[in-house]
């Protein structure tokens, strides 16, 4: 991987406000990215990630607030002198040209030979596995080889910096996955910096560096995948990300620990880490990932902690079953993910069991 | 019992049969009538049914039609010619007018913008021709205002009484058709195409002419003929704006049907002229179909 943590920042937003009338769709953003990364702008529909990649491809003007790339202020400079470049929603494609015109569009000044450019183009549409689509008319593609005319069409320039605004969203999920994964090795083999925008939380874990998750305007939180997954800063992140059961708790001091007694389970000590919105004493919230509380199936023993319940509802996938387990004293049900193991039944609503909770995967979220 | 419990297709009939009488009874039959026509000719007041292409051999033969002589062209090709420029004229300034439209004008006010586009049209075409002789006349707005600046002296007589006129009058008179099919054209464009070619490194001047310009081709096209085939059947703005001097097409047929009584000869100029326009027209419709071929 291209990426380094210690990279210099290619691109750095400070205090980024964007106003459209009354609407403050972009309120503070502060960004740092580094060379080679691959970063996912996360977040419902609204939030303002369009927005903010747009600003960065220098379709919108910033209301206030610096943009810099790789150390020049973008103020003034226009989207056709950024060393950006953008696969659209809707990929873009010129409609009146063949897929190797789209694909060598953005070489008219370039100084090579025709013979040069064509060659250039060829390679790229073999690069997106395109080889041979050349002489095509842009119109009778696929909406996945769209999208690869669309990125080969952006790559071929090399650009610094190349801005994905939902790419993989018109396709299906066969489709999507598959290029999920070309995109990730493509990003590698090229190390160019990408920028992705997307609602879909799935696409971010898998495919970023690093993620910002937006609500209204404002980044809520940025980390890696892991983190944003395993530690949440706040509850509306960590719902976002991913099913998190949330349990009412009260924490406090003991000997320099934090401890929190979470309604239903009991006591456990935690680690700072687990806590990454801070905690004051008192009623907080803690959270519980499904995949680290499991099902006492009969048979088996653990050494853990051990809560009562009832199965409430069962939901069935296959590879996986929910179970919506109720803890007395708890309002909301436990909602548990078992893996469907060898010799593991699946449990009936109304049985009586025991859920296994460990205090190493609760995390604290303060807000 | 009634229509509507027959069979679709017979109810399909029976709904396009009025109009399709209607067509057949001003369009098909006055042609038919016109063709059959020009191929008999005129002995005095009545005329001799027997087939013959007399009319057709006099018009190629005689220079005034088609082939001209040193001094003046032919009145077909002249016609053409006057056309020909006054499409050009009135898409030319049409495109901008329809650019503004759709590209600057804000969406909820695109509406009111065609409306008053229009306004000009809620006159009588015959009232905008008189008001054209008025503005460009020799006592006209335009020389009076220019003589009363002092621009010039004498009146100007290029304005009124020859093609320059008509150009300008016929110019303005289907100056809607041709602002109407380039908006659309220009609408139908995906903004995200103009976007996406800046941020491939093209200004908006390139943009223009790389993207915009060859997506609105249809729309040219459609203009181009909309205003190109009614002009050069255009009978009423020469004959109020060439006076006496000069004479088009249309006049020319008129003057054979109506004046000369002489209609064998008036039925081979008009289906003359329809064939001129219609290999013009083909030609564009062609180009169009090879440009658009395998272009959405
Ligand atoms: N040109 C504009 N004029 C006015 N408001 C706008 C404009 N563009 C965006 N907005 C508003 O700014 C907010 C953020 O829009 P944006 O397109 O960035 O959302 P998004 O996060 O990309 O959402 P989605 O996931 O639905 O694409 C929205 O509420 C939108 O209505
Ligand atoms: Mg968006």
């Amino acid at each position: 991987m291209t990426y380094s943590p210690s990279a210099a920042p290619l691109i750095q937003l400070r205090d980024v406000h964007k106003h459209y009338g009354d609407y403050h769709a972009l309120r503070g953003i502060d960004l740092e990215i580094k060379k080679g990364e691959f970063f996912s702008l996360l977040g419902p529909s609204g939030c303002g990630k369009t927005t903010l990649l747009r600003t960065i491809a220098g379709f919108e003007a910033p209301s206030s607030g610096s943009l810099t790339i790789d150390g020049r202020d973008m103020a003034g400079v226009a989207a056709n002198h950024r060393p950006t470049n953008m696969v659209f929603q809707s990929y873009a494609i010129f409609p009146h040209l063949s897929v190797a015109e789209n694909v060598g569009f953005g070489l008219r000044r370039d100084p090579r030979s025709k013979a040069e450019k064509a060659r250039a183009v060829a390679e790229s549409l073999e690069m997106v596995g395109l080889g041979g689509y050349g002489a095509r008319a842009a119109h009778a593609l696929s909406g996945g080889q769209r999208q690869r005319v669309a990125l080969a069409r952006a790559l071929i320039l090399k650009p610094k910096v190349l801005l994905l605004d939902e790419p993989l969203s018109a396709l299906d999920k066969k489709m999507r996955e598959t290029m999920q994964v070309e995109l990730i090795k493509l990003q590698r083999n090229v190390g160019i910096t990408f920028i992705l925008v997307t609602h879909d939380q799935e696409e971010a874990l898998i495919m970023s560096d690093r993620i910002a998750v937006m609500f209204e305007g404002n980044i809520a939180q940025m980390a890696d995948p892991e983190t944003m997954y395993r530690r949440p800063n706040s509850r509306r992140v960590a719902e976002f990300i991913g099913k998190m059961n949330l349990l009412p708790a009260t924490a406090a001091m003991e000997r320099n620990r934090i401890v929190v007694d979470v309604a239903g389970l009991g006591r456990g000590a935690i680690e700072p880490d687990q806590a990454p919105s801070g905690v004051q004493p008192g009623a907080t919230t803690v959270g519980i990932r499904p995949e680290t509380l499991s099902i006492l199936f009969p048979g088996e023993t653990t050494d853990r902690r051990l809560a009562a319940g009832t199965v409430d509802e069962v939901v069935y996938f296959g590879d996986m079953t929910y179970y919506d387990v109720r803890i007395p004293g708890v309002e909301q049900p436990l909602t548990i993910s078992m893996k469907n193991l060898i010799g593991r039944p699946v449990l009936d609503v109304g049985a009586v069991t025991q859920v296994v909770w460990d205090e190493r995967s609760l995390v604290v979220l303060s807000r | 019992m009634g229509i509507l419990d027959t069979s679709p297709r017979v109810r399909a009939a029976a709904l396009v049969a009025p109009p399709f009488l209607y067509a057949l009874a001003l369009l098909a039959f006055p042609l038919i009538a016109i063709i059959v026509i020009s191929f008999w000719t005129q002995s005095g007041l009545a005329l001799n049914r027997v087939f013959t292409l007399e009319n057709y051999r006099e018009i190629f033969s005689s220079p005034i039609y088609v082939w001209g002589n040193a001094n003046r062209w032919g009145v077909l090709p002249l016609s053409l010619f006057v056309s020909a420029t006054v499409t050009l004229v009135t898409v030319v300034l049409a495109y901008p007018i329809a650019y503004f439209v759709s590209f600057v004008v804000a969406p909820e006010r695109k509406a009111l913008w065609l409306f008053l586009i229009t306004i000009p049209f809620w006159t009588s075409y015959l009232i905008r021709v008189f008001l054209w002789k008025v503005i460009l006349g020799f006592n006209g707005v335009v020389n009076t205002g220019l003589q009363s600046l002092g621009v010039i002296e004498e009146p100007l007589s290029v304005l009124l009484y020859n093609l320059n006129s008509v150009i300008i009058t016929l110019s303005h008179a289907y100056a809607v058709f041709a602002i109407l099919p380039i908006y659309v054209a220009l609408e139908k464009i995906d903004r995200s195409l103009l976007e996406a070619s800046q941020d491939l490194g093209e200004s908006r001047f390139s943009t223009f002419l790389r993207v915009t310009l060859p997506l609105s081709v249809p729309g040219i096209v459609g203009a181009v003929l909309i205003v190109f085939i009614p002009t050069i059947g255009d009978y009423v703005t020469p004959e109020l704006m060439l006076g006496s001097g000069g004479r088009l097409m249309s006049n020319v047929i008129q003057t054979q049907f109506l004046q000369l009584n002489n209609w064998p000869l008036g039925a081979a100029l008009s289906i003359i002229t329809m064939l001129a326009v219609g290999i013009v027209s083909l030609v564009f419709i062609l180009l169009n179909r090879r440009w658009l071929r395998g272009r959405a």
